[in-house]
């Protein structure tokens, strides 16, 4: 505000410095990764290291996807972290338009065990859950991938605090009308929730595609039901010194999930903001 | 007409908020209550549970393993925790101002928190590979003889701070930066027309303003560090000879390569204690620092 006064272009053009700067160091790092996987053996341990791939080599991705089922891999982590989310999403929803919007004995205490659970980390109860999923015979199978991550406290939280914040004229109103909770809940205070709904979604998504602890364990017999990053950290066992074909195995992984951030990063940046304000 | 109402009143809770709620009992509250009881015992996950009391935790008192992993945590975090705040909070005070291309550079600070722990602790586990990464590379060039990084008994936390630090700053920036958008532009102008210099300004009137999305940050960050896991698993292993270990490492090996789920259940209700009494004192002094408009 002060550049108004005056000396506005040097220190602008130092703020573009420092910010040009700050991205190269984001970025750098990936574009770095970009020229590795695309470098071969011999080029990838060259020091100084040369700037291009010399010469330039699409192997290692071939590589990559002869030591590992790495599509089978993709498949399996998009559709459990589609799959999650949307039951995580349905989940939250209706049981935070239960605590927001019906009366009931036992209510607060009920909600209180959610908001226990907040509390929880899913790294703390990881003994028992191991346990439970063999007893249910649910070790090593898609089942046992999806079940423990489809109640979050914190998006039945975020929504609960969603339907709070809508006039209660609007179904009462609704109610009057003849309608039913169902009706009410789909049709009228849902849509109402959006901008929470995609703040949910975003952090859904983002947690069961990256989730790694979990998979590594229930998934360690066999690479049927593996994800994408369980995969890539077996990997990198695999090629302990070729880091081209690690990187190329790496940039596989993020490529889905870089592609749907490149279109909806406004969108994306926007929900994440969107929690520290009103979570 | 009352029975009919109860009636459907029932059906909506048992259709809307059954599922959700058996499935907390199932996954989350459960396992909760059964670590507890698992810690009260000596098992392998093959034969049958021995009960020992508190015999698991009384030899976590003298586990040197078990307090390396908690003072690593600690470690980690206090080398994590300021240095993310500070960086994400000046990257936000830079996009705060009114400069082109913000929608860019946010965008591009933000795109390490969109890929995976288990890709940028590859990433940087080359890029800080002691003898053909670009890191140590570069500092040779500075005529500096770059250290050994995550092969380093000493570096192996630092290399993890790096890689975290890295990772997370662009998610504290859009989350301080939002809170700075909401600080009323009025106020700002007001302290610049009393004759407040920047700094002035900053200290006053922004960090104030700031601190609910300051205090989300670090509550978030406390909790999601202690249980710091994938980022070691993949750059150290907790190595090198156990020097970088961490505490869900610690009950991962226990309960998977060593089979002793007692113990290692034992060392979770540590764990969870720790990060219950680190929030509680966190909420307790939140009236002191936290300024809500």
């Amino acid at each position: 505000m002060r550049d108004r006064i005056g000396s506005r272009r040097p220190r602008a053009f130092g703020l573009y410095v420092v910010l040009v700067f700050g991205a190269l160091v984001m970025i750098g790092p990936f574009l770095w990764m970009v020229v590795a996987s695309l470098k071969t053996d011999r080029n990838i341990q060259q020091i100084p290291p040369t700037l291009l791939p010399d010469p330039a080599t699409g192997r290692n991705y071939g590589r990559v996807v002869d030591a590992f089922p790495f599509w089978r891999f993709t498949v399996n982590s998009l559709g459990l972290s589609l799959t999650s989310t949307l039951l995580q999403l349905i989940l939250a929803s209706t049981a935070a338009y239960c605590f927001a919007r019906i009366q009931f004995k036992g209510r607060e205490i009920v909600f209180g065990l959610y908001l226990a659970t907040m509390m929880i980390p899913q790294q703390v109860v990881i003994v028992p859950l191991f346990i439970e999923m063999r007893n249910l015979h649910l070790v090593d199978t898609y089942a046992g991938l999806l079940l423990p991550t489809l109640v979050s406290s914190f998006g039945t939280f975020l929504m609960r605090q969603a339907f709070l914040g809508l006039p209660k004229d609007l179904d009462e109103a609704a109610f009057v009308d003849g309608a039913g909770h169902i009706r009410v809940f789909f049709q009228i205070l849902l849509p109402l929730t959006a901008p929470a709904l995609a703040t949910f979604a975003v952090f859904a998504f983002m947690a069961s595609w990256n989730a790694f602890l979990w998979p590594l364990v229930i998934t360690a017999g066999s690479q049927t039901h593996m994800t994408l990053p369980v995969g890539l950290s077996r990997l990198q066992g695999r090629f302990t010194t070729n880091w081209n074909v690690v990187m190329a195995g790496a940039l596989i992984t993020i490529a889905p999930i870089v592609t749907f951030y490149a279109f909806t990063q406004r969108w994306v940046i926007r929900s994440v903001a969107f929690s520290g304000t009103k979570g | 007409m009352v029975g009919a109402k109860g009636w459907r009143k029932a059906g909506i809770i048992s259709v809307f908020l059954a599922p959700s709620l058996v499935c907390l009992l199932a996954f989350s509250l459960g396992p909760m209550i059964a670590t507890a009881w698992v810690s009260a015992h000596e098992w392998n996950l093959i034969r049958a549970p021995h009960f020992v009391g508190f015999g698991n935790y009384r030899e976590l008192l003298h586990d040197e393993k078990f307090q390396r992993a908690l003072t690593n945590t600690v470690y980690y975090l206090a080398g994590y925790l300021p240095l993310v705040m500070i960086g994400g909070l000046a990257l936000a005070l830079l996009l705060n101002k009114r400069v082109r291309f913000v929608g860019l550079f946010r965008a591009l600070y933000f795109l390490p928190v969109v890929t995976s722990w288990v890709v940028v602790s590859l990433l940087w586990k080359w890029l800080l590979h002691p003898k053909d990464g670009v890191v140590n590379w570069a500092l040779s060039m500075f005529g500096i003889h770059g250290p050994g990084w995550w092969t380093s008994r000493t570096w192996a936390i630092p290399s993890v701070i790096l890689a975290s630090v890295w990772k997370d700053l662009g998610f504290v920036m859009v989350i301080l930066l939002a809170g700075l958008q909401a600080i009323p532009e009025t106020l700002q102008e007001a302290a610049l027309l009393d004759g407040a210099t920047s700094l002035q300004r900053l200290r006053l009137v922004t960090l104030p303003l700031l601190t609910p999305s300051l205090f989300f940050v670090i509550i978030i960050s406390l909790i999601n560090g202690f249980q710091v896991f994938d980022q070691v698993w993949v750059m150290t292993g907790g190595g090198p000879a156990g020097s970088s270990t961490v505490v869900v490492e610690q009950i991962v090996k226990n309960t998977f390569s060593y089979g002793r789920a007692g113990y290692a259940s034992a060392q979770s209700i540590v764990l969870f204690a720790v990060i219950l009494i680190i929030t509680a004192i966190q909420l307790r002094t939140q009236k002191r620092w936290v300024f809500y408009a």
